[in-house]
C-alpha cells in the first residue's frame, strides 16, 4: 500500500495520457478533425440518431422468389415431355408445387426418367391416377432462399452506390432481413421507391387483338393482362412467354428523344441479346412488343423496322427524373425477390444537431452537479474523486472512440447516467474508510482497508449492472445498443479508477503531507 | 463539510418492516391495477404506426393539420406542438389494417397532406413484423436479464438472498410499469426497456452492496441476532447508498431538464426507477431476508 512500483505508475500514467490522445479528436470542429486526423484518430462515431440520416429495414419476400422460381421452372417439364411425346394436362404451379396430370397411366414410368436430370432440384411423385407433383428439396429451398438474401443484399448495395450517397451501411440482420443506413439521407421517398422495385424487366409481344380482347374482357392461354405504367393508358394483353429479360441488357442510360426531346431511357444488350432482338424485330415486322417492368407495361413500341446492334430506347411519358431511376434499375439488374419495408426511421440534420447539443448541454450539467456534491461531501477526497470522474469521462469517450463505437442519443443518456453511478465505487471506499477512522484505525491503515475491503462489494455490484446492460445489448437495436455500450464501457471504466488511479493519487497525497488527522 | 447522512446512524429499520412491507404491497398492488384499468399506451416500437415530427414555417395550425389529417381516413391521429413558437408538430398515427405495404402507402398518403412547405425532423415507420419482434425482444430482455441477476446474486450468496432480490426486483419493474400506466403521457416503447434494466440494475447493485455486508457481519458478529446484524448492516451502508442515489439523480435531473424532449421522457422513469430501487433495497430485500434461517444454526432469528 506504502510502496507503489514505478512501473504500476508509469502504466498509470501511460494510460492517462493516451486517453487524453485518443479522446482528444472530440474536442474539435468535427468536420476539420475528419479531414485532417488520420484515420486512426477520430473522433467517436455517431449515430444515425445524431447525426441525421434514414435507416430502413427491408424484408427479402423469400416466399414470393420461391414462387417465381417454381413458375421458371414449369417450362422444364414441358420440354422434358415434349421431348419425349409424354401426353399432359392441367400443367402448372399451385400450393408450392408443380402438378399435372398424365393423359395415360403407362406413361409414369417414363415421366419418372425423363423429369429425374432435368427436374433434380425437385422430388417428384407420381400417384396411381396419374397425378404429379414436383416440391422443391428442402436443401434447395434453404440454398435458394440464402442466396436470394445474398443477392438482394448485393442489388441492393449497387443500387445505393448508383443512388450516390455517403457511406452508406448495407448489412444483413438476422436470415432474411437487410439493414440499410443512409447518412445524411433526410427524405427516403426516393430511396423506398428504388429498392421497392424488383426491377425485372421483361421483353414480350403483344397479342395483336388485344384491343378487342380487353373489350371483351377475354385472356388467351399463353396470355396475361397487365396494366400499363403510364396512368390513363388502357391495359395489354401480353405474352407469358419472354423472349428477352434485363439480364441480356450491358449498358442503360437516361436521355432525350432526337426529335421531340422528351425523356428517354437508352440502353443496349449483350451480343446474345443484339442478335436475339435483332432476330425478333425482323421476324414481327408491324406487331407491337412490350418492355415490362415488375409486371407492368413501360411502353410497347410497334416495330417499324428490324433493329440490329441491339440499341434501343424506351419512351412513354416520363419525367427527367424517372427516367433516371429507371436506368439505374436497369443497370443494378433484377431482385432475385421483391423487398418489403419493414421499417424505416430518419432523423433530419436539424434535430439531430439539436440533440447532440442538448446532450452535451445535460452531461456537462451532470458533471458540475455532481463534482461540486462530491467536494461538499468529501473535501480533499471529493478532489480525488472528481479527478477521477475527469478520467473516466475521457477514457470512456478515448475508447469509444478507438473501437469505433457508436454514440446514440440514449447513448449519451447513458454517458450521464454513468457519471452519476460512477462516483460510486469511489462512494463505497471513501465511507469505508470513514468507518475505519472512526473505529479507531490510523489513516494508513484505514485507507488500506477502505480499498480492500470495497473492492469485493465494488465488483460483485457493478458486475450485475454489467449483466443488465449486456442482456440490453444481445437484445436491443441499435439506439439501445449504444446506450448498453455506453453503459458498460462507463462502469468497467469505473472500476478501474477508482480501484488504481484514486488509489495512487491517495498514497501520493500521505506520501507528500503524512497528515496524522484524515478530514472524512 | 456535507453531511447527508449522519454518523452512527442507527435506525430500527427492522422494527419499521411493517409499515414498509405495506407501503410495497400498496405501489404494487396500486401499480397492477393501474395497468388493468389503463394499460400501457404502447409507442410505435411496440404497436407499429408513424411517428413524424416536422416543422412548419410559420406558428403551426394544428386545427388545420388535423382536419387534413383526419381526412386521410387513417384512423386516430393525435398532434401535438411544443418548441419555440410552436412550429414544431409530432404527429402520431396508428398502424394501418393491412401488412407492410399499407403502411408504405398511408406514409405516402400523409407526406401528400403535409405539403411541400414542412421540414421533416424526424419520420419513424414501424410495421407490424418489427413491431412484434422487438416487443417479443423487449420482454425477452427484461426476463433474461432479472433471471442472470438472480443466477449470480445465488451464487455469491445463498439462494435465500437471491429470492429476496428477485422479489425486490419484481417491485422495482413492477412499479415502473404502473408509472407508465398512470402517466399516460409517457409511452411504452423501446426506451421504457432500458428504464426498466437501467432499474433493475441498479436496484439489485444497492441491494449487493447490503448484502455483502450482511454477510461481513455475519462472520464478524457471531453473537448477535439476525435482526440485530440486518439493522447494523443497513445502517452501516445507508450514508453511501444515499450518497450514490443522490448523485445518481442529480445526473439524471440534468438530464431530465436539460437533455430534450426525448431524453427527458426516459430518464423520468428512470428516475422514478431509481427512487423506488433504493427504497426496496433499504426497506424489501434486506428486510425479507428475516423470514429465512441465516447465519448458522444457533443465531437467534425472528424479530427483534
Amino acid at each position: 500500500m506504502i510502496q507503489i512500483s514505478k512501473w504500476k505508475l508509469m502504466f498509470l500514467s501511460a494510460i492517462c495520457v493516451l486517453g487524453i490522445f485518443f479522446a482528444s479528436p472530440n474536442f474539435f470542429d468535427r468536420e476539420r478533425v475528419q479531414e485532417t486526423f488520420p484515420e486512426w484518430l477520430q473522433p467517436v462515431n455517431l449515430g444515425l440518431d445524431l447525426q441525421g440520416g434514414s435507416q430502413l429495414l427491408l424484408e427479402v419476400d423469400v416466399e414470393a422468389g420461391l414462387k417465381d422460381y417454381l413458375d421458371g421452372s414449369v417450362d422444364g417439364v414441358r420440354t422434358a415431355f415434349r421431348g419425349d411425346k409424354i401426353g399432359y394436362t392441367g400443367l402448372g404451379v399451385r400450393k408450392n408445387a408443380i402438378r399435372f396430370k398424365l393423359r395415360k397411366l403407362e406413361d409414369r414410368d417414363r415421366a419418372f426418367r425423363v423429369l429425374a436430370r432435368p427436374m433434380q432440384d425437385f422430388e417428384i411423385a407420381i400417384n396411381e391416377q396419374g397425378q404429379g407433383q414436383l416440391v422443391l428439396k428442402p436443401e434447395v429451398i434453404r440454398e435458394r432462399k440464402s442466396m436470394m438474401v445474398r443477392q438482394s443484399i448485393e442489388i441492393v448495395r449497387r443500387r445505393i452506390d448508383e443512388y450516390g450517397t455517403a457511406e452508406p451501411n448495407i448489412q444483413q440482420q438476422g436470415e432474411g432481413r437487410i439493414l440499410v443506413q443512409l447518412p445524411g439521407v433526410g427524405d427516403p421517398a426516393r430511396v423506398r421507391q428504388l429498392l421497392g422495385k424488383t426491377a425485372k424487366m421483361t421483353f414480350r409481344m403483344v397479342h395483336p387483338d388485344s384491343h378487342v380482347l380487353i373489350a371483351k374482357n377475354r385472356v388467351p392461354a399463353g396470355y396475361e393482362r397487365l396494366p400499363s405504367e403510364e396512368e390513363g393508358l388502357p391495359d395489354l394483353i401480353i405474352g407469358k412467354r419472354i423472349l428477352l429479360s434485363g439480364e441480356n441488357l450491358v449498358s442503360a442510360s437516361a436521355g432525350f428523344h432526337q426529335e421531340n426531346n422528351s425523356p428517354i431511357v437508352n440502353f443496349r444488350f449483350d451480343a446474345y441479346g443484339g442478335r436475339k432482338f435483332a432476330d425478333i424485330t425482323r421476324k414481327n415486322r408491324g406487331r407491337r412488343f412490350a418492355i415490362v417492368l415488375d409486371n407492368k407495361v413501360l411502353s410497347a413500341p410497334r416495330i417499324n423496322n428490324p433493329i440490329p446492334g441491339g440499341q434501343a430506347y424506351i419512351e412513354g411519358g416520363f419525367t427527367v427524373q424517372q427516367t433516371t431511376d429507371l436506368a439505374l434499375l436497369m443497370r443494378a439488374g433484377a431482385l432475385p425477390a421483391p423487398l418489403i419495408v419493414i421499417e424505416e426511421r430518419t432523423v433530419g440534420p436539424g434535430l439531430g444537431a439539436d440533440s447532440i447539443a442538448a446532450g452535451k448541454m445535460a452531461t456537462v450539467i451532470a458533471v458540475i452537479l455532481v463534482a461540486v456534491f462530491m467536494l461538499l461531501v468529501y473535501t480533499f477526497f471529493g478532489v480525488v474523486a472528481n479527478i477521477a470522474l475527469a478520467f473516466n469521462l475521457i477514457l470512456l469517450i478515448a475508447i469509444m472512440s478507438v473501437i469505433g463505437a457508436t454514440l446514440t442519443l440514449p447513448g449519451i443518456a447513458g454517458i450521464a447516467l454513468t457519471i452519476g453511478m460512477a462516483v460510486d465505487a469511489n462512494v463505497l471506499i471513501y465511507e469505508r474508510i470513514r468507518e475505519e477512522v472512526r473505529n479507531g484505525h490510523k489513516i494508513l491503515s484505514a485507507i488500506d482497508a477502505g480499498y480492500t475491503q470495497a473492492m469485493g462489494t465494488i465488483i460483485d455490484s457493478n458486475l450485475t449492472t454489467l449483466i443488465g446492460a449486456a442482456l440490453l445489448f444481445i437484445f436491443g437495436t441499435g439506439p439501445i445498443r449504444g446506450f448498453a455500450v455506453t453503459l458498460s464501457i462507463g462502469i468497467l471504466v469505473s472500476m478501474f479508477t477508482a480501484i488504481s488511479l484514486t488509489r495512487v493519487i491517495v498514497v501520493l497525497w500521505y506520501h507528500w503531507r503524512r497528515p496524522t488527522r484524515i478530514a472524512v | 463539510m456535507l453531511r447527508l447522512v449522519p454518523a452512527n446512524t442507527s435506525i430500527n429499520f427492522v422494527k419499521l418492516r411493517y409499515i414498509m412491507f405495506l407501503l410495497s404491497t400498496f405501489i404494487v398492488l396500486g401499480s397492477l391495477a393501474g395497468f388493468m384499468m389503463n394499460g400501457l399506451n404502447y409507442g410505435i416500437d411496440f404497436r407499429g404506426g408513424f411517428l413524424i415530427e416536422i416543422r412548419t414555417p410559420e406558428i403551426a395550425d394544428l386545427s388545420g393539420l388535423r382536419t387534413k389529417l383526419s381526412g386521410l381516413d387513417l384512423g386516430d391521429v393525435k398532434l401535438q406542438g411544443f418548441g419555440s413558437d410552436t412550429r414544431d408538430v409530432m404527429i402520431r398515427i396508428e398502424r394501418q389494417p393491412g401488412g407492410e405495404k399499407a403502411q408504405s402507402i398511408a406514409l405516402n398518403k400523409i407526406r401528400q397532406a403535409l405539403g411541400k412547405d414542412v421540414t421533416y425532423r424526424r419520420v419513424e415507420t414501424v410495421g407490424p413484423k418489427v413491431s412484434e419482434d422487438l416487443k417479443r425482444k423487449g420482454l425477452m430482455a427484461i426476463g433474461f436479464a432479472l433471471l442472470a441477476m438472480l443466477v449470480y446474486i445465488w451464487f455469491r450468496f445463498e439462494w435465500q438472498f437471491g429470492f429476496c432480490a428477485i422479489v425486490a426486483l419484481t417491485h422495482d419493474c413492477t412499479s415502473i410499469i404502473g408509472l407508465y400506466a398512470f402517466l399516460p403521457c409517457l409511452e411504452f416503447n423501446e426506451t421504457a426497456i432500458i428504464a426498466i434494466l437501467t432499474t433493475a440494475g441498479y436496484s439489485i447493485n444497492d441491494t449487493v452492496v447490503i448484502y455483502d455486508r450482511i454477510r461481513e457481519n455475519l462472520r464478524k458478529y457471531k453473537k448477535e441476532s439476525m435482526p440485530e446484524i440486518i439493522n447494523r448492516s443497513i445502517n452501516n451502508t445507508l450514508s453511501r447508498t444515499v450518497l450514490t442515489s443522490v448523485t445518481t439523480l442529480l445526473a439524471l435531473f440534468a438530464l431530465y431538464f436539460f437533455g430534450g424532449n426525448v431524453i427527458a421522457t426516459f430518464s423520468l422513469p428512470i428516475i422514478v426507477g431509481i427512487t423506488v430501487g433504493t427504497y426496496s433495497s433499504l426497506c424489501l430485500s434486506s428486510l425479507l431476508l428475516l423470514y429465512f434461517k441465516l447465519g448458522g444454526e444457533d443465531r437467534k432469528q425472528g424479530a427483534a
